[in-house]
């Protein structure tokens, strides 16, 4: 079994311009093993999309604080699956109403990491995902 | 008998803070190091008055806006007659990004964490019934703060009120943009260049507005340590006097404008002593190293906010304690002006009832502890004179290190100040992963109740009634004079003229903030970030 490194592409879309979060996250991941690529910010959907794609990631990181998540995080999911079929775990941050978690996941978000999130739970969550992936996709 | 074993192998104030001793004697601060300086004398370590709040307490200033300005409006009065004795305004993204409402890129963000305002009817009825000659006002605005003090000006002589008469702030500190809050939109020459407009049109036309505010707060947001908030701050502050010197000003003639902005985070003796540090070395700053020779020029006043990101969702009622203690340190430090954050406001923008609180914090503190009828009261204390001395230091050593790079924008262009930044945040991220730094109620004395807080809720509407309202004001405009205008304005732009008096020519024509910003986009283009990471 090829242990190849887990891709994460991390972005913020919208105008929103907090990027500790982002940052501390992809600081992290990267410590826990994986390649990341921060895109930055003031991105449109359609920008982190192409992104994504090109960068051929496992998983997209989006983060939000000014509270454009559901409509930013669900046009940058309908954007990247518009162009490509491959299977990408997204997943959300940023000051997310516990009441739009439901929503958030509905539009393909497999987990929001909020506010007082250890980055070791990202990293589990993200690998567990990983795994039930794989494990779906019987080589 | 054995020694009883500490709780910790090392205790610091914070994070990467200072070391703390375990008992603090006379000792501690040499014969050399003592400052003496009563209140109100240089370096002002003390007081910048020696009246203290025994005169005036501390302006009661909460930041608030949201949705559409009928709203804010009514929040506003709300506020005020809770008590809150400024205003203090937070604009939607797309203002402050140079955006109108109904741009591609606002639509997700209108009305969300602040008020749209996209022209100057729009800041007309944001005031109505506000009496802009009479009270005062900050504005948190920055790479659009000519526009936005231009429509204030231009609504308050509607209103009746000169210029010379209005009293306020607008923060336009575009050098903290680019290393922490990200709403910048132009480079950095162009944007010194706007910025110190904004000062020198103050300077000769507004002697009650503070042309600037520059901000600590959101560099220590971003998770600077205390000494790095301080020194970061104060780095910029020299830039920013050095540009206006260069634009052939008399630091006399502007610097008693200058005005500041900090944070107050959870360690009580940490903060104080750094505000009590911060007063020293800015007046050292502006006697020997500009030579300044009126000491109001040497006098940092400042704003103080609440630390947001100490405030946890879990167990949200800690916040108010949370905000208590800040808010305490921010009155022992002798702020001029206090934000008291609300206990929701790790979830979203404040409700009325949660800001109340918050207000009464400070009305507590100010009517009921007793802290506020002495002037620094918390002078003489061993711990913290020595903080102070310590905070100093640090300040000095880092000013010096980004003196040798040759400045502040300097230092930010080879992306040191982001990487001091973000290490210190990444640093405070371990420390609360590993437990060693306790949040409680998130990482120690955690619960699973259920959070069952009703939050202000933005809706869709708002960006249905901006996107009506700008419609309805281009439609009934001269648009041939606006035409003309933004032309003016790009000409202007490209010279060496002050933009201030077409800007507030361009407001009147009813241009719109998107408008004017990408007339100003043609001439300096936009600016994107090296990424740091």
């Amino acid at each position: 079994m090829v242990s190849k490194k887990i891709r994460v592409l991390i972005a913020k879309p919208g105008l929103d311009g907090h990027d500790r979060g982002v940052i501390t996250v992809a600081q992290g991941l990267r410590d826990a093993g994986m390649e990341v690529i921060y895109l930055g910010l003031r991105l449109t959907p359609e920008q982190i999309a192409e992104a994504a794609i090109q960068e051929d990631v496992d998983v997209i990181g989006l983060s939000c604080l000014s509270g454009g998540h559901l409509a930013l995080f669900s046009k940058t999911i309908d954007s990247f699956r518009k162009k490509s079929h491959r299977k990408v775990i997204f997943i959300g941050g940023g000051i997310i109403p516990k009441k739009d978690i439901p929503a958030l996941k509905a539009s393909g978000i497999a987990e929001t990491f909020g506010p007082g999130t250890p980055i070791n739970k990202i990293a589990s969550f993200i690998k567990a995902e990983l795994e039930k992936g794989s494990d779906d996709n019987e080589d | 008998m054995t020694e009883m074993e500490e709780r910790k192998k090392e205790f610091r104030t914070t994070v990467d803070g200072i070391a703390v001793n375990r008992a603090y004697t006379p000792d501690d601060i040499s014969e050399n190091e003592i400052d003496a300086s009563l209140p109100g004398e240089y370096p002002f370590t003390r007081n910048i008055m020696s009246t203290g709040y025994r005169t005036r307490l501390w302006t009661m200033r909460q930041y608030a806006g949201f949705a559409t300005v009928e709203e804010t409006n009514r929040r506003y009065k709300y506020l005020y007659q809770q008590g809150q004795t400024g205003f203090s305004v937070a604009f939607h993204l797309p203002t402050q990004m140079g955006y109108d409402s109904d741009h591609p890129l606002a639509l997700p963000e209108v009305g969300r964490v602040g008020v749209a305002i996209d022209s100057l009817p729009d800041m007309e009825d944001l005031w109505a019934g506000i009496p802009l000659g009479e009270v005062s006002t900050s504005m948190t605005i920055n790479a659009t703060a000519p526009i936005i003090l231009a429509m204030y000006i231009a609504a308050a002589e509607k209103q009746g009120a000169v210029q010379s008469q209005l009293m306020g702030t607008v923060q336009n500190d575009l050098l903290k943009e680019y290393v922490a809050r990200n709403t910048y939109i132009f480079a950095p020459e162009p944007s010194m260049r706007l910025t110190t407009d904004i000062c020198c049109y103050c300077a000769q036309n507004m002697p009650k507005w503070n042309s600037i505010s520059i901000s600590g707060y959101h560099m220590r947001e971003a998770g600077a340590t205390a000494i790095q908030e301080a020194a970061f701050t104060l780095a910029n502050g020299i830039a920013y006097v050095q540009a206006m010197i260069d634009r052939g000003m008399e630091v006399d003639s502007f610097a008693p404008r200058f005005s500041f902005f900090f944070a107050a985070f959870n360690n009580l003796f940490e903060e104080v002593a750094k505000f009590r540090a911060l007063r020293r070395v800015w007046a050292k700053i502006m006697k020997e190293r500009f030579g300044a020779k009126n000491e109001r020029s040497m006098m940092l006043k400042f704003h103080v906010q609440t630390g947001g990101c100490t405030l946890a969702e879990q167990q949200p009622l800690n916040n108010v304690v949370r905000v208590a203690i800040q808010a305490l340190a921010a009155v022992l430090g002798s702020c001029q002006s206090l934000h008291t954050n609300s206990y929701d406001e790790a979830l979203a923008l404040p409700s009325e009832e949660a800001v109340q609180l918050a207000l009464r914090t400070q009305q507590i503190l100010a009517y009921e502890s007793g802290v506020a009828d002495t002037v620094d009261p918390m002078g003489g204390s061993y711990y913290l004179e020595r903080l102070t001395n310590q905070i100093e230091a640090g300040i000095e050593k880092y000013i010096a290190t980004i003196d040798k790079m040759g400045g502040a924008l300097e230092a930010i262009k080879r992306g040191y100040i982001q990487r001091e930044i973000r290490r210190s945040a990444y640093n405070h991220q371990r420390a609360v992963d590993a437990g060693e730094q306790v949040v409680v109620g998130v990482n120690k004395y955690t619960s699973d109740e259920p959070l069952d807080l009703e939050l202000l809720e933005i809706d869709g509407s708002v960006t249905r009634k901006q996107s009506a309202r700008l419609s309805k004001l281009k439609s009934g405009r001269d648009n041939e004079r606006v035409r003309q205008i933004l032309d003016k304005v790009r000409q202007v732009a490209r010279s060496k003229e002050n933009t201030m008096p077409v800007l507030i020519e361009a407001v009147k024509a009813y241009a719109t903030v998107g408008e004017i910003s990408d007339a100003l986009r043609d001439v300096f283009g936009e600016y994107k970030e090296p990424s740091v990471l």
